[in-house]
């Protein structure tokens, strides 16, 4: 639209293509090409296989998915919920408070996540909250590491939404509780959806946290891929990141579904 | 008004209620907003419905009252719509029908007509005249750009310019006898000369003297500075009465049922609007107006306000009952707003 002549248009798309391409998308299909490989000491893989796949989907690994996707929901709810409610409570601050909530909840992400990881682990292993070795260390680590981005996507929603709403239904006799459940946060949702997704992607993909905390019955598939690869088994590692891979991209299309049935505009 | 600023000094008082410190949901009153604010999620009867519940009023009386509001404001075939499938002027009926449906002391409308059309706007201008006549327990407080508006809805209006308030009166009052040259001009167009007073009453303007019958109560002290204020169409052509101005013609417009001309009276350009005319006199031309002492008034100089300084200005029509809304006289309105329409 920006380059009116033909030709231009097609040399940009060129120089696109081949910066873009190899850089997003040729290492994604180079891990589902060695999914399915028995060998590969060539240019191309050799000795097509799905044995990878058939041990990718049973026992361990399966165990391993599983452990993924309750973590990664429940890390991904329990940060939608702090990332709202702290949007929702700094919205109502000054600015020199809401910018300190920014930073307090941004500090996690700044901070390299290995050292979140210790610092949890160091923090939660003794009583009163003892929570090393268990399933919940993990939980926790992958909220503290996502809540930011819940908080930034619906603090920034929060900021476009237009104020005559709340006053409008505040003017017909609705108490502030009732506004924010009946109006607010309705009207919030394509955000929240979107959030959650974004977290939701965030806490599949984590690994350096979560290689401190893991115990040895709550292991995430991103670890059983470190684990893989680093034993020297490219190519089950390569299926197992393949699964990751659609599984995270399964949900994610259904919390895109699911977004654009309940927007409005 | 509705609470959602706190007024640095001063008490607003709703129907003698002091409301000043109470949040905006415990006023009691009916908000329209320009741009509606429809919750776009909700249907057109639970939007209507919204006030309701959120007050808590009983679960079997929801239905009935969001039906009469709607058919209050002609809306009744729409309670299944969404929001976004309706036009301006239907969001701006289902706004006023929520706003109804809580039947609040006061109904305050902030420019709710200036995101539509002119057609459109004139219909609900009949409309909103309609609904304030048949509702005469609810209070209507208008904010207003236009004074078509204000002077067709208002039984008071308030002239505010700059934050302050510069006049307040009935739209009579306002219109014929303004006491600021900025109401002068702003309710309605103005012609404003710059006279003395002398000792017979008399406005001596350019060394002519100029007959005004005077405004009880409103007298002008002999020799002082004072504006004469006339308005356009109460200018007549030719020589008449006491009152005539010479002048030279400058401009000719024709807007199809008058003639505005424009002509210069000793370096004063004066405006008048004529009925049609046969034969326009030609630009250039000597022409003569008159007007009738009754038909002109003098405004002390000195109680503030330019002409020129309208562009920030509001105009609020304020249409006021003494008696605060009850919930069987606003019933029975609407039981005679479906007599009106059968």
């Amino acid at each position: 639209m920006l380059v009116p002549s033909r030709a231009g248009r097609w040399v940009l798309w060129t120089v696109f293509a081949l910066l873009f391409l190899p850089l997003f998308a040729l290492p994604l299909l180079v891990v589902v090409a060695a999914s399915f490989a028995g060998h590969w000491s060539g240019a191309f893989p050799s000795d097509p296989t799905t044995a990878h796949y058939a041990a990718a989907v049973h026992g361990e690994s399966l165990q391993a998915l599983v452990t993924s996707l309750v973590t990664a929901v429940v890390a991904s709810l329990l940060a939608l919920a702090l990332g709202t409610w702290t949007a929702i409570a700094a919205a109502g601050l000054g600015k020199r408070a809401k910018r300190s909530l920014d930073a307090l909840l941004m500090l996690p992400v700044a901070v390299p996540s290995v050292v979140v990881g210790l610092a949890v682990l160091v923090a939660f292993s003794r009583p009163p909250l003892l929570l090393n070795g268990t399933s919940s260390i993990v939980i926790l680590a992958h909220t503290l590491l996502v809540t930011a981005f819940a908080h930034q996507s619906v603090a920034a929603a929060l900021a476009r939404l237009d104020p005559a709403y709340e006053q409008a239904a505040a003017s017909l006799g609705a108490r502030p509780s009732y506004v924010l459940w009946r109006v607010k946060l309705p009207l919030l949702l394509p955000s929240l959806t979107a959030a959650a997704g974004l977290c939701f992607a965030l806490s599949m993909g984590e690994l350096s946290a979560t290689m401190m905390l893991y115990p040895p019955d709550w292991v995430p598939l991103p670890v059983r891929i470190f684990t893989a690869t680093d034993r020297g088994s490219l190519f089950s590692g390569s299926a197992l990141a393949v699964v990751l891979m659609a599984a995270t991209l399964l949900v994610l299309l259904a919390v895109s579904r699911l977004r654009t049935r309940g927007s409005y505009r | 008004m509705a609470g959602f600023v706190t007024p640095v000094c001063g008490r607003i008082r709703i129907g003698g209620r002091d409301v000043t410190h109470l949040p905006p949901h415990r006023r009691g009153i009916g908000m329209v907003v320009q741009q509606y604010a429809l919750f776009p999620h909700l249907r057109v009867e639970d939007n209507v419905a919204f006030g309701l519940r959120a007050q808590k009023a009983p679960r079997a009386e929801i239905p009935g009252r969001v039906a009469e509001a709607l058919e209050m404001t002609g809306m009744g075939g729409y309670a299944k719509r969404y929001p976004r499938e309706l036009s301006g002027g239907q969001q701006q009926r289902v706004a006023i029908a929520r706003a109804l449906a809580i039947r609040p002391g006061v109904l305050l409308l902030d420019e709710p007509l200036s995101a539509l059309d002119a057609q459109l706007r004139s219909g609900m201008l009949a409309e909103l005249a309609r609904l304030h006549r048949e509702l005469p327990d609810v209070s209507l407080l208008y904010v207003t750009h236009d004074q078509v508006e204000a002077l067709t809805l208002a039984d008071r209006i308030a002239v505010m310019d700059k934050a302050r308030l510069q006049d307040c009166g009935t739209p009579q009052e306002l219109y014929r006898t303004p006491r600021t040259a900025f109401t002068a001009s702003f309710v309605g167009s103005a012609n404003l000369l710059p006279v003395t007073v002398d000792g017979s009453g008399d406005a001596v303007f350019e060394g002519r003297a100029l007959a005004v019958a005077p405004v009880p109560g409103r007298a002008v002290a002999a020799g002082a500075q004072a504006t004469l204020c006339v308005r356009p169409h109460l200018l007549a052509l030719g020589e008449g009465g006491p009152n005539t101005l010479r002048g030279r013609l400058t401009e000719v417009q024709w807007r199809g049922a008058t003639h505005r001309l424009r002509v210069e009276v000793s370096g004063h350009l004066l405006t008048a609007d004529l009925p049609e005319l046969r034969e326009p006199p030609a630009l250039g031309e000597e022409i003569a107006l008159h007007f009738a002492p009754g038909d002109a008034v003098l405004l002390a100089a000195g109680v503030a306000g330019t002409a020129g300084s309208g562009a920030t200005s509001g105009s609020s029509g304020t249409a006021e009952s003494s008696e605060p809304a009850d919930p069987a006289a606003l019933a029975g309105a609407s039981e005679a707003a479906g007599v009106s329409r059968g």
